[in-house]
Order: structure tokens, then sequence, then C-alpha cells
């Protein structure tokens, strides 16, 4: 097992050397010490004057929040025209970014409730409410006492049409709050979209809501716990919006893998299995049965038919179908506990372009069929020993892999000191091959935090650069960080931004609750210190071509646990971005990759159908070329070829 | 018993206006009005008003004070595995358990203090409780007796580690229902750092409990 030594950050002399030309250039050496140090260690502790460092990112703006958000706790974002909605336990406030350098203030609405995430769709505003002091009249005074019929639990609804004068539309209570939601949106439904809502929180007293049962499923069957609520939301009529179903998405768990903490334990595992070693479900595990134990119920079942000697392949096939009952038998009431499996969700993040959704379920992470968004469907699950808590998924643009992240300590814990494994509070990412998750390798913000900032995985999206699978994420104080996943057996950090804690010496929350890419620019949700934006910085892992490329991806709104599928235009700038990553991976020869450039440069050059003649040559010659990257090759190909179109 | 609203949102603003008289002090003549008004911004984000907004019950302390003394002491079991002989999926249960449990008794001792409630030292005993006037010293829901202790300490290899397990399900499950009894008490679990800690602790034990049970059967099924 690997545990009694884990990985030991890795981040330490990453940028060693570059952290010395600056000091250097500063003239405040401390040489040797100071050298081993990632730039993001020993950061000054402030508010607005907090020490800061930056790598291959530029901060376009820091907004502070307005008055009546100042000290309340920013949360998550929704993204709709030019606009950011952005949460906040005191409410929502929009913020027009059409200058990400200088975000203006549209509207403030002081609306108390935990967490508020918010999601919009067109001219609908979806925001959570989980705590005990929301208020359906947007009061500040609390819900006193257990049972209250000011309170709201659940979804409330806002009517956006005039951004300035919202229209509250309805409050959906819901039995265990709403801690996140998700939208969903039926291609095939145009008059409805659905709203999952994940709670996590304490179930509310049958006084209060009625039908909310707190009992084990076993003894209630409409308990509120091991389901999720899907809310209908019609959308001529919204304020008719309804939970509609409550699927137990985590019933009779099958075949749940345990990836083990260790690629050796996959491996034994793997081998166990293809060797024909027999497995049963407990409490829905993937459990492989150790021989000594199977043994002896080979004998007996050879016995049974009045056999002698070695156990034949009938007898092997008669206990497989009924081992799984011998053992549920043998281990009783314990074993047999139904439903099982984790006891909510803490987000779903659906991808209606595939089908899928990722659900980040207590000590399990799901894969989920939504291609009937009413009745999602359970495909695989995964748990994972070096996990606390699964948050939140993230799919890569394909469908073929996805990233569970892990809020180890809920967030309000600082898990990135330098004594935290690197496996806990980090990153998981999976490949998916045919509705299965298999596992690939862990990522976490590589720089050691103090014991005063707040620090583990959390929301993040994807940056549409063409080709690889490149994402940013928020870390709380431990700022956010920009990694590349497109080989994710070694994920790798290629941008940061970090600030020094909010208060140097008492713990507070603070840092990026999420960060999203957005149409060109990275916004953060700084918890306490307001409205971050920033912008990606060409370096040596990322060209300018890329960052021109995800640039072209435009989106009209955007919920990230609704993930958006990119598209890509044709544009210069995508077919560069391809020469660019075949130029760094060496896909094609240095002569190759010449002979491409030139051959773009003197089509920009042209007009009309000398271009066109140019491209349609390039694309043809590009075609030929048999490099070691032939998949990319040919997407640079088929990129020259649409730009001849 | 509550503690009124007016007072602690009155000690947030007291502690805001603190920042602000000393940072004032320091560099007065310099500093114009607009660096005075980020200056009390500044101040009121530390104060973080939205965790003092809400009042607290009497219940809220008892719960972060009792917590202490429960987490205390699944500490104190969990450092046994080393020297008791545990196996390694037992051992890293108790790093992450030791981990997890030493900050949540720092975020309880440092909520307490924030508001100027007594603050327990981190002991595995039993707390003192004052009902109708009597002192009685109770162990939280969940915690093991001295003679489970006892017995815990004296096993080694597979007895510990199922001694162990059997033992901190139990132990776990007295969290949840604390938990319970918190939010059905009047009141209680109104604070937004309450109710996000009290939660968080319910699902990750519940989590954990989960974990935990899966591993006594492993245990069984492979005849330990």
């Amino acid at each position: 097992m690997v545990f009694a030594h884990h990985t030991i950050r890795a981040g330490a002399l990453r940028h060693a050397s570059r952290f010395m030309s600056l000091s250097l250039a500063l003239g405040v050496v401390s040489a040797a010490a100071q050298a081993q140090q990632d730039p993001r260690v020993g950061l000054k502790a402030g508010v607005y004057d907090a020490g800061e460092a930056v790598w291959n990112l530029k901060v376009l703006s820091k907004t502070p929040p307005s008055t009546k958000f100042v000290g309340s706790t920013n949360s998550d974002m929704a993204f709709k025209g030019n606009y950011v909605i952005q949460g906040s336990y005191n409410g929502y406030q929009i913020w027009d970014i059409s200058n990400p350098s200088a975000p203006s203030l549209r509207l403030a609405n002081y609306c108390p409730a935990s967490q508020s995430d918010v999601s919009v769709y067109k001219n609908l505003l979806f925001v959570s409410a989980e705590g005990n002091t929301g208020r359906i009249d947007c009061g500040d005074q609390g819900a006193p006492g257990p049972v209250s019929k000011d309170r709201i639990r659940g979804v409330r609804i806002f009517d956006i049409t005039d951004l300035e004068h919202p229209k509250s539309v309805a409050n959906v209570q819901t039995c265990r709050g709403s801690h996140t939601h998700t939208v969903v949106v039926d291609k095939n439904d145009k008059n409805n979209v659905y709203v999952y809502v994940s709670g996590s929180a304490p179930v509310r007293p049958e006084e209060e809501l009625h039908g909310c049962s707190d009992a084990s499923p076993d003894k209630d069957p409409s308990s509120a716990h091991f389901r999720i609520e899907v809310i209908k939301v019609p959308l001529a009529h919204p304020e008719q919006a309804a939970i509609v179903t409550s699927p137990r998405i985590f019933d009779n768990l099958a075949a749940v893998k345990s990836h083990g903490s260790a690629p050796d334990d996959i491996k034994s595992s793997n081998e166990a299995k293809a060797r024909g070693a027999y497995v049963v479900n407990i409490q829905g595990q993937e459990i492989i049965l150790p021989d000594p134990f199977v043994k002896p119920m080979l004998d007996s079942v050879m016995k049974a038919r009045g056999g002698t000697g070695m156990p034949t392949g009938a007898d092997s096939a008669a206990l497989r179908t009924e081992i799984n009952a011998i053992v549920m038998k043998r281990f009783g009431a314990n074993a047999n506990r139904v439903p099982t499996g984790p006891d909510q969700c803490h987000d779903i993040t659906v991808y209606p372009a595939v089908g899928l959704a990722g659900g980040a379920c207590g000590g399990y992470g799901l894969l989920l069929d939504i291609k009937d968004p009413a009745h999602p469907v359970r495909l695989d699950a995964a748990a994972d020993t070096n996990f606390s808590y699964w948050h939140s998924a993230t799919f890569n643009n394909d469908g073929t892999k996805i990233l569970f992240s892990d809020e180890w300590g809920g967030g309000g814990a600082p898990k990135c000191r330098a004594s935290d494994p690197m496996e806990w509070g980090a990153d998981a990412l999976f490949t998916i091959e045919k509705g299965k998750m298999h596992f690939k390798g862990y990522y976490k913000m590589p720089a050691a935090q103090t014991d005063l900032e707040n620090c583990v995985a959390h929301n993040g999206s994807l940056i549409p650069i063409p080709g690889r699978d490149v994402m940013v994420q928020a870390f709380y104080q431990g700022g956010i960080t920009v990694f590349d996943w497109t080989d994710p057996t070694h994920a790798k950090e290629i941008a940061y931004f970090d600030r020094g804690p909010l208060d140097g010496t008492h713990f507070s929350m603070a840092g990026s609750w999420s960060a999203y890419w957005y149409n060109g620019v990275i916004v953060s949700s700084e918890i306490a210190r307001g409205l971050d934006v920033f912008e990606l910085s060409p370096s040596e892992y990322v060209s300018q071509n890329e960052i021109d490329a995800a640039k072209t991806v435009h989106l009209d709104y955007m919920n990230t646990q609704g993930q958006p599928q990119f598209v890509w235009p044709a544009s210069y700038s995508l077919s560069k971005a391809y020469v660019d990553q075949l130029e760094r991976t060496k896909g094609l020869t240095a002569s190759q990759i010449s002979a491409v450039r030139s051959g773009l440069e003197n089509a920009e050059r042209k007009t009309g159908a000398a271009r066109k003649k140019e491209l349609t040559a390039l694309a043809k010659s590009v075609e030929g070329m048999h490099g070691t990257d032939a998949a990319k090759a040919r997407k640079l190909s088929e990129s020259i070829e649409e730009l001849a179109k | 018993m509550t503690t009124s609203n007016s007072i602690t949102t009155r000690a947030a603003i007291f502690a805001a206006c603190l920042a602000t008289a000393a940072m004032s002090a320091q560099t007065a003549a310099a500093q114009s009005a607009s660096d005075i008004a980020r200056g009390q911004a500044a101040a009121i984000v530390k104060a973080r008003t939205d965790s003092a907004r809400y009042p607290y019950t009497k219940a809220d302390v008892d719960f972060m004070s009792g917590m202490i003394h429960h987490h205390a002491q699944a500490i104190v079991m969990a450092k046994l595995a080393p020297t008791h002989g545990a196996s390694s999926s037992v051992r890293t249960l108790c790093d992450r358990i030791i981990n997890a449990q030493t900050d949540e008794i720092t975020a309880m001792q440092r909520w307490l203090r924030d508001r100027n409630q007594v603050v327990p030292e981190a002991t595995a005993g039993p707390m003192t409780m004052v009902m109708d006037g009597m002192e009685h010293d109770m162990l939280m829901p969940g915690m093991l007796s001295d003679a489970q202790m006892k017995q815990l300490d004296e096993a080694r290899g597979f007895g510990f580690d199922r001694l162990f397990l059997t033992g901190m399900i139990q132990h776990h499950k007295g969290a949840v229902t604390m938990v319970d009894g918190l939010f059905k008490t009047y009141g209680a679990g109104q604070d937004e750092l309450t109710f996000k800690f009290a939660s968080d602790v319910q699902v990750d034990q519940r989590t954990e409990i989960a974990r935990m049970e899966r591993m006594l059967i492993m245990m069984e099924l492979e005849g330990h």
C-alpha cells in the first residue's frame, strides 16, 4: 500500500530558476533557501493588499463586492451574454464584464441564503437555498425554530427579463434544501427545463415540509435520503415549477469499482478477475473473494452432489450463481442493508451533448445516462480510498474523460499544507470507455499553503484550447490553477494566481470559490474579496495561437454544472494552434512545420479564389505528411479544409 | 438561552472599528478618505458579518464543546494504530481521522473563542454539563467507555483492527446523533458556520461509517 509514503509536494522546485532571477532583479535575495520555494509560498496576508503570485496569467481586474455584500461569502457564478451572475450568502450580484478590465455592477439583489449557487436559462435565474436562515421574503432576520413557514430551503426562481428589476416567480421547497443544483436542457423538450437538486444537509421535519422523512429508506420508502430531486420548470409558466421525480440513482449500486489507493491495487484486482476469482457484491461494492474463503464452499458444492476429488467446472459455475446469496446470508443484515451507496450527491454535472452526467455523491463518483433527463440511470460508480467526499465533476470536451474533485474538509479547512498528501483533497482523473470509468491519476494544486488558508480542490471549468484538455480550477485560498490533463496519468500545472491569507493571524474563509473560463476570460468568484478577471498569457505551455483559438468559442450563456460542448469555428488561429501543438509534441518534423506555417501565411495574404486554392493545396499536402501524431495532423488538415470553404 | 443578535452584530462592528482605528493611527496623516473607506471595508471583510449575523444558542455552544471532546477521543484511538499492529488500510483511515478531526477541533475552538465562550481543551474525557443546577460528567453519544478504550489499547494486529472499526463506527454514529439533536433544537443551527460545520460532520461521518462497515466485511471474508 502506498499510504506510508505519500507523494511529496512536487511544486517546490518547479519555478526555482524563474524565482531566482526575479529575486536577483529585486535585490532581495535570500538565495538558496528561497530559491527552493514556489513563489506562492509565504505571500503576505491582507484583504485588498495581500501579496500575490501570478504565472502565465494576466490580472485584468479585481473588483470588491458592493456595499451590502462586503463581509458576506461570495459563492458560485453563472454567465449570460456579457453578464456574470455572482451568488453570495447575501443574495446575488450581476456584473457587466463587456470590459473585463472594469466590471460594472448592474444589480445587487439582497436576498440572503446559503449557498446561493446560481444558474441561468433564458430569462430565468435559479438560486439554491440550503441553510436554516433563508427566508421566502428575502429578509435577513433568519427563520428561528426547527419549523417555520417563512423558511426557504430549496430553489428560488427569478425572472430576470428586466435585469435590474428581477421578479420572484417561484420558491420550490425540498426536503434537504439545495446545496447546489443543475439545470438540464432536454433538446427534445422545448417547453421545459429540468433542475436536478442535490441536498446534503439534514432533512427538514415533516411538520415543516410535508412528505419529508429522515428515516432510512428500508424503513420508509419515501425517505429523503439516497435520492435527488428533479424539478420540472415549464418555460411559459415558471411559477408552476414543481418536483416531478425523485430518482433513487444510488440504489443497489452494482459493481462499484474501488480503484483502491494505488495502481498496484488495481493491478492485483484485475489479475484476480482475469484468473477467474469469485466476485461478490456487498453493500454496492465489488469484492474479490480470497481463495481460502472460496475453497471450502466449492468443496461443499461438490459434496452436495456426491462428488469427490477436485471440484469440476460445473461445481464452480454452480457456486458462481449462488455465491452472492451465500455471502449475504453469512453477513446477515449488515451486508444485506438496502439501499446501498451514497446518501446524497453534492453536485451533478450534466453533459447533454454526450448524454452523460457525472454525480459527485458522498463516497462515490457516479456516471449517469441522462438521455431521458427526467429519469437518469446509473451506468457506473467508482469509490476511492483517498477521497473523503466527492464534490464535483467535469468532463473533457470529447466526453472520453471525467474529473472528480474531492472537497476534503468541506472547503473550510486548510488541506494544502506541506504535510497534507497530494492525493487528498485533490482531483481524480478517469477515462470513460463504454460507459465505464477507469482511474488514471490525481491532480492537486501543488504549492503548499499556510494553516490560515482554507484550501482544497473546488469548482473549475474547461478552457477551450482545441485538441487539448485544459482546465482552470479554484482551490479557495490556494488560488486558481490552470492545468493540462490531456494525459490523465500526468496532469500538469501551466498557470496560476494566488494571494496570501486574508488575515495573517486568524483563520478566515476566503479565496476562489469558482474559477471559470467564459468567452475569452477567466472569471473567479473570490469569497471575501469580490470578482477577479484574468486573461491567459502565452507561455512555453500555451501559445498565442492556442489562446486566440480558445477565444473564438463563444457561448450565449453558461452554467458550469450544465457543461456546454465547445465547437471551434474555422480560423487561422485554430489551424495555427494545431501547428503549434504538433511542433511542441514533435508530431511533425521541423521542416514540415515550417512548410505548413508558410503555407498558412501565404494564404492569409491572398484573397478570394487564390486563397481558396492555396488552402486546398495546403490541406492536401498536410494530409500526405506522415508524422507521429496522425490524429492531430488530421485535425490540422481538416481545419485548413474548413478554412478553404 | 439565546445570545442576542444585536450583541454579535455589535461585536463584529467593534472588531471592524478597532482594526480601522489601529490602521488610522499608523498612517493617519498620509491617508486619503478613500483609503480609509477601503480600510473599513477590509475590516468588515475580516469580521465576516454573515457568520455573526444570526444568534447562536446554548445548544450550539454545547454542540461545539461536546464535539471537541468527542473528536479528541477519535484522535486518541487513531493514534494507537502504528504501535498496535494495525493493517495498512486501517492506518490510512487513522491518518485521515487524525488530520480531519484535528482541523475540526481547531475550527470548533475558534468558533467558541470568537464568541467569547469557554474553550475546552481537546481532552478525550467526559464533558461537565450543568443540568438543573447540578454538574454532571457526561460522555458524548457514541464515545467509548474506559473499559472499551482499555480493551482497544490491549489489542494488537487484526484484533485491534476489528475493535477499532467497530468502536469507530459506534463513535461516528454518535456524532451523527449529536448533529440530529442540534438541528432538532429550537433556534439552534442558525449561524451559518454552525450549520455548515454540523452538516459537513454528518455527511463526512456517514460516508466514513459506510467505508468502515465494508472494511469489517472484508476482514471477515479474508478470514481475520
